[in-house]
């Protein structure tokens, strides 16, 4: 039962007023606070209404009809059939979790220790806090040309071949191999995306009480040690609230493959869950099994967070 | 003092920093720290604004050039000409600032309502919204299409209006939380205070709670500008005509047939805006992420 029901709108109730007093007269002058707080929630709750609630049962129903020339017809499950027998099917939940347990590791990880080490600085700390933020504010598109023209250039004009090249390491053909496709993207989304993360563990690692440090000290724990058994422990609850929301914003991927990769790059070696769900909704008039695909998704992610909070409530 | 200057105990003692070898390190590593990230984080960007001044032939030259031999601004004309900038940037701004306005009268609405009003229901309306926030972006693309360019029992459609936009704008959990838990905080004896006077609950936000949140509708008000100024697959599904397209929108429909050089002309030409926004606002928005993701 919400408590809202319990306690009166503090705004409409006379400051010190007794509560006995109060629920004698609550009737109408509960309706009236109702419909006045109603009042102001109205505009959101429409747009929340027209733009998650509805699409949100509209994407489960429509995964099981069919619509053509305008007659809906309920299918069963053959919407999912058919996206179980795409042959990119697979191909795209492949390079999706390749891509996610690839961004965890550069884009979870390499955060957290950049964090530590910008934290143990004394001096330059506001530039290097600017520095990296500022991809994550650039137009995803912007940054992505820039990556697919100049730095993922398959010839040895590009910026990586050349460094590679200066290094006398061999070059790579980037997005347009199928090995490299993915590692490529993860780099680009990492470099455009760390900023955030970087952020959130420098605060995390500021609340962090110096007198467990000292503590620690004493104790004769060496710099690792200190790492290991305060430096971890204190930020596990961001540690692994980051790590959800990165799987579930990685596994999300769809604006790399389709600007670096034209979607699928060399044989499908850069296609995604969420570029098939784009495709088969607007390119193949598949607009039901794209919704197919979107509750595909949403179970998986739905799966992958119960267990991971299943195992993080146990390890508690 | 060495206290003071050093802040804070954090991993490293300040003893280790200032002993023996400490200072050498310490400084050692913060210049390796300061140059690399530097070429990490503003190289590409300084690649992206030379390259562009480049001739075609100067870019595929190998190795390539670090300045631009003779440089041109042709291609940044050339792209604000040719890809109609000036209308794609009108565009963005003026979705950006519609978005920012929905949401600060809509949401702080509803926020108020929820924190201080408190209708009957209230948690359940917030909770529905809160669990919009487990729901990737890519599952409802479909369904919230279809809605947009068809709208439940008044069958209009969004199609290349700006509603489409800012509609979907104002279903922000995310923005309602960060501002009910301000509201939250504003302690109740000020709201007596205005109820004594006379103020009803409209007069009482206005008056009353508005002046005191500044800093939390400053940290809303720049997460909804960059918002709508980062997205690109909602935009390009629902302002498809090249009049009413978005900027990042706009780079990527003309990439196909462009030369290299003025798509990247035209991608700088897209990021300075959010850089001299990002460069003014830097203060608060850092605040802001911290403030929305830690404090949970």
């Amino acid at each position: 039962m919400p408590s809202a029901t319990v306690a009166p709108s503090p705004i409409h109730a006379s400051p010190p007023a007794p509560t006995t007093r109060r629920t004698r007269r609550a009737g109408g002058q509960r309706i009236t606070n109702n419909l006045t707080g109603y009042g102001f929630l109205i505009g959101a709750i429409l747009c929340f209404a027209l733009f998650s609630w509805y699409p949100m049962i509209r994407g489960v129903v429509m995964s099981f009809q069919r619509t053509r020339r305008g007659v809906t017809t309920w299918v069963g499950w053959d919407n999912y059939e058919r996206i179980l027998q795409d042959p990119s099917f697979w191909t795209a939940w492949k390079n999706t979790a390749y891509f996610t347990v690839l961004a965890l590791v550069l884009g979870y990880a390499v955060p957290f220790v950049v964090a530590i080490i910008f934290n143990e600085l004394r001096h330059a700390r506001g530039y290097l806090r600017v520095l990296i933020y500022l991809p994550v504010m650039l137009p995803p598109a912007s940054a992505l040309f820039l990556f697919k023209y100049y730095a993922y250039d398959p010839s040895d004009a590009g910026l990586f071949n050349a460094i590679l090249k200066v290094m006398h390491l061999p070059t790579s053909q980037w997005m347009q191999s199928t090995s490299m496709a993915v590692p490529a993207m993860v780099l680009a989304s990492t470099w455009m995306n760390m900023g955030g993360a970087v952020l959130i563990y420098l605060a995390a690692l500021q609340n962090i009480p110096g007198s467990l440090y000292e503590a620690a000290e004493l104790d004769g724990a060496g710099l690792f040690k200190r790492i290991r058994h305060v430096t971890i422990p204190q930020t596990k609850l961001i540690l692994s609230l980051m790590a959800m929301l990165q799987v579930v914003a990685t596994m999300q991927l769809f604006i790399e493959p389709l600007i670096l990769a034209n979607g699928a790059g060399t044989q499908d070696s850069a296609t995604s869950v969420a570029y098939l769900i784009y495709q088969h909704g607007f390119f193949q008039n598949d607009l039901n099994g794209a919704a197919a695909l979107g509750v595909i998704m949403l179970l998986v992610l739905g799966g992958f967070s119960a267990v991971y909070l299943r195992l993080s409530a146990k390890q508690e | 003092m060495t206290t003071r200057e050093y802040g804070p105990r954090t991993l490293l003692s300040h003893t280790q920093l200032t002993r023996g070898r400490g200072p050498a390190v310490y400084w050692t590593l913060l210049i390796a720290i300061v140059v690399i990230f530097t070429l990490a984080f503003i190289g590409p960007l300084y690649w992206m604004v030379t390259s562009a001044l480049k001739t075609g032939q100067e870019v595929a030259q190998t190795p390539p050039t670090l300045f631009p031999a003779d440089p041109d601004p042709q291609n940044y004309i050339d792209a604000w000409n040719n890809l109609t900038l000036g209308k794609l940037l009108f565009n963005t701004i003026y979705y950006a600032v519609g978005a920012l306005l929905f949401q600060l009268v809509l949401d702080t609405a509803a926020a108020y309502a929820l924190s201080k009003l408190r209708p009957i229901f209230g948690n359940v309306v917030l909770g529905a919204m809160l669990a919009t926030l487990m729901i990737p972006a890519m599952v409802l693309i479909v369904p919230q299409y279809l809605t947009a360019i068809d709208l439940p029992i008044l069958h209009i459609s969004l199609l290349d209006s700006p509603f489409a936009i800012w509609l979907p704008a104002v279903a922000n959990a995310f923005n309602i939380f960060l501002l009910k838990r301000f509201f939250d905080s504003v302690p109740q004896d000020l709201i007596y205070a205005g109820i004594v006077d006379g103020a009803g609950p409209l007069r009482i936000l206005w008056s009353i709670i508005l002046p005191i949140s500044r800093p939390i509708l400053g940290v809303v008000s720049i997460f909804a500008v960059t918002a709508v100024w980062k997205d690109f697959l909602w935009p390009k599904l629902v302002e498809p005509s090249p009049e009413t397209r978005t900027i990042s929108v706009g780079i990527y429909a003309f990439a196909g047939g462009t030369p290299q050089n003025v798509v990247i002309a035209a991608a700088v030409i897209a990021a300075i805006p959010t850089v001299i926004f990002f460069l003014i606002f830097q203060r608060s928005i850092m605040a802001g992420l911290t403030t929305g993701a830690v404090k949970e």
